[in-house]
């Protein structure tokens, strides 16, 4: 049974009624890290942020399910879905200067939220803090609670918000490109230690990216998002050896691959990007054909 | 032998640090650059790499004297520029132009397109101003018609041709690329650096390509440079440096590069 079932989730733009989220399935289990790939505005932080319940306030979710454990969140009132997601769920987001408070040491921006969602004694939250920021690997825990943001690099930020989101053993990650903004070297220690632990911890993992690349070493499971639609939903070695469709083959190929510069970073062919068009455009009428149907 | 459009020799530069400035008197200096010497042959395309805080935008900003350097020379088609004065330097700055990571925080948002591309052509004191926007937005496979859109309306490989289509249109002979595809998704990278080696072809133009990812480098770049704190670690024909890397840290440069591949190791 898998912790996170999203079924059939749509989502558009209040304004214009622009489309976002056309009907996403997906599953990911307790223990199991699920890339989540696509161009820039496929949609794929949209869905982690749709879980999280941190939309922004111009989309509008108008259809699905996403259940947490079992429990459908959106079915729930407010009060109670913010409950749950804020006990059972944690973001690593992309950058790690803006995610931090500047004018705050970091064991507070660690412990404020055990103390005051969780209701923990202040002493036990940094006891807590302590150790899980020891077990990212920085060196004299102590030291980094009294520092503040700017005190220390990009990588040893990114270890500090890696912390945050364990500190309270969530059931869900999501990761929205934590590595983006960090160079090749610092992204593989991050990602081997979000790998390693999310591993120990047996967390499921939401893993947004665009880099096939970094999917092929964390992840176990991906959905390839084009436009807000699923466009395929298969194992990392399945996908790897063959990719079902099109599309995903053409962004494989679009993936730099320095041990093969002419097979490499070729961008995606009009064609078929003409053909996905085409696809989403006629699942499009099929949704309206059908609720044109219900409504007699 | 051709003059090189650089000439780069015992290159050095050291900033105070702030961060360890005592109460009163001079803060301790960091050396960033330490004695870098090279060339850059007119028509090449440079891959500039390294971790971290290697010096790699530092480098850059240094050729094109955005920063003066504390020590060394560079030469830009002969004239020493190491000391120039803005005043002086100012009619040589349409023949280097750069192209920078994030095109939406080097973009003005409050200006058309059109007035962007036009900035520095006006600055520069050139002729048909108009004629030469739409030339520019042409040569980076942009319609015409764009040049009146604002850059939030643009998308982000988009806003990146816009950049590029800014720093070709005064006709410069160098421009010096600051990790302008790091920002972009996998399919406007291939896209960039497309434009990017079609326009090197028509224009003639030289390029300093910096970059952490030696996957696009080793696509784009005829020779590369490896830095490692401050220091010239490897300089190497593209084909040579991929065959065998010499330096260590050009080594763990190419290992922690994830490739699309679940059997590549990687631990």
């Amino acid at each position: 049974m898998s912790y996170l079932v999203i079924r059939d989730l749509s989502a558009r733009l209040k304004g214009d009624g622009t489309r976002l989220l056309r009907g996403v399935s997906l599953t990911v289990a307790a223990g199991e890290v699920r890339g989540l790939v696509g161009e820039s505005g496929a949609g794929k932080s949209m869905i982690g942020r749709a879980v999280l319940g941190i939309l922004p306030r111009a989309v509008e979710l108008t259809g699905g399910e996403i259940r947490l454990g079992g429990t459908d969140l959106l079915a729930l009132p407010q009060a109670e879905r913010r409950r749950r997601v804020g006990a059972a769920c944690a973001l690593i987001p992309q950058d790690p200067m803006t995610a931090l408070n500047p004018v705050r040491r970091i064991g507070p921006q660690i412990t404020d939220p055990l103390v005051d969602i969780l209701g923990w004694d202040r002493a036990r939250a940094e006891r807590r803090a302590r150790e899980v920021l020891a077990e990212t690997r920085l060196p004299d825990p102590d030291r980094v609670m009294r520092a503040y943001p700017h005190e220390l690099s990009g990588g040893q930020r990114q270890r500090c918000l890696i912390a945050a989101a364990f500190v309270a053993e969530p059931k869900l990650i999501v990761a929205d490109e934590p590595t983006t903004a960090l160079d090749v070297t610092v992204q593989k220690q991050i990602l081997r230690l979000i790998a390693e632990m999310q591993a120990r911890h047996g967390t499921a993992l939401l893993f947004v990216t665009h880099d096939l690349g970094v999917v092929s070493k964390v992840c176990q499971s991906l959905t390839v998002l084009y436009a807000g639609r699923v466009i395929e939903d298969t194992t990392v070695r399945a996908f790897f050896r063959a990719p079902a469709h099109p599309y995903s083959a053409a962004l494989l190929a679009a993936t730099p691959r320095y041990t093969d510069p002419e097979g490499s970073l070729t961008p995606v062919p009009e064609a078929v990007l003409a053909a996905v068009r085409a696809e989403v455009a006629a699942a499009d009428a099929g949704v309206a054909g059908a609720e044109a149907a219900r409504h007699g | 032998m051709a003059e090189p459009l650089f000439a780069v020799r015992d290159l050095r530069l050291a900033l105070p640090d702030l961060g360890r400035k005592p109460l009163f008197g001079a803060a301790p200096r960091i050396e960033i650059l330490r004695g870098l010497s090279f060339d850059i042959a007119r028509g090449e395309v440079l891959g500039i790499v390294g971790g971290s805080g290697s010096g790699k935008s530092t480098l850059g900003r240094a050729l094109l004297r955005l920063i003066e350097p504390t020590g060394g020379t560079i030469r830009f088609e002969g004239t020493d520029i190491t000391r120039l004065p803005e005043s002086a330097l100012r009619p040589l700055r349409a023949r280097m132009q750069i192209i920078f990571q994030d095109p939406m925080s080097s973009l003005n948002p409050r200006r058309r397109v059109g007035a962007i591309i036009a900035g520095p052509l006006r600055l520069h004191g050139f002729d048909r101003i108009e004629a030469r926007v739409a030339e520019a937005l042409a040569h980076v496979g942009l319609p015409p018609a764009l040049a009146r859109r604002f850059p939030h309306e643009l998308s982000g490989g988009q806003r990146q041709r816009v950049g590029i289509a800014r720093a070709i249109a005064p006709g410069p002979r160098f421009i010096l690329c600051d990790e302008i595809v790091s920002g972009l998704d996998v399919s406007s990278q291939a896209q960039v650096l497309n434009l990017l080696e079609r326009l090197v072809r028509d224009l003639g133009l030289t390029l300093a390509f910096i970059s952490h990812d030696l996957s696009v480098v080793r696509r784009l770049c005829s020779r590369v440079l490896v830095l490692d704190e401050g220091r010239i670690a490897e300089a190497a024909a593209t084909a040579d440096l991929f065959a065998a890397p010499q330096a260590a840290c050009t080594r763990a440069l190419l290992d922690a590069i994830p490739l699309p591949d679940p059997d590549q190791p990687w631990a």
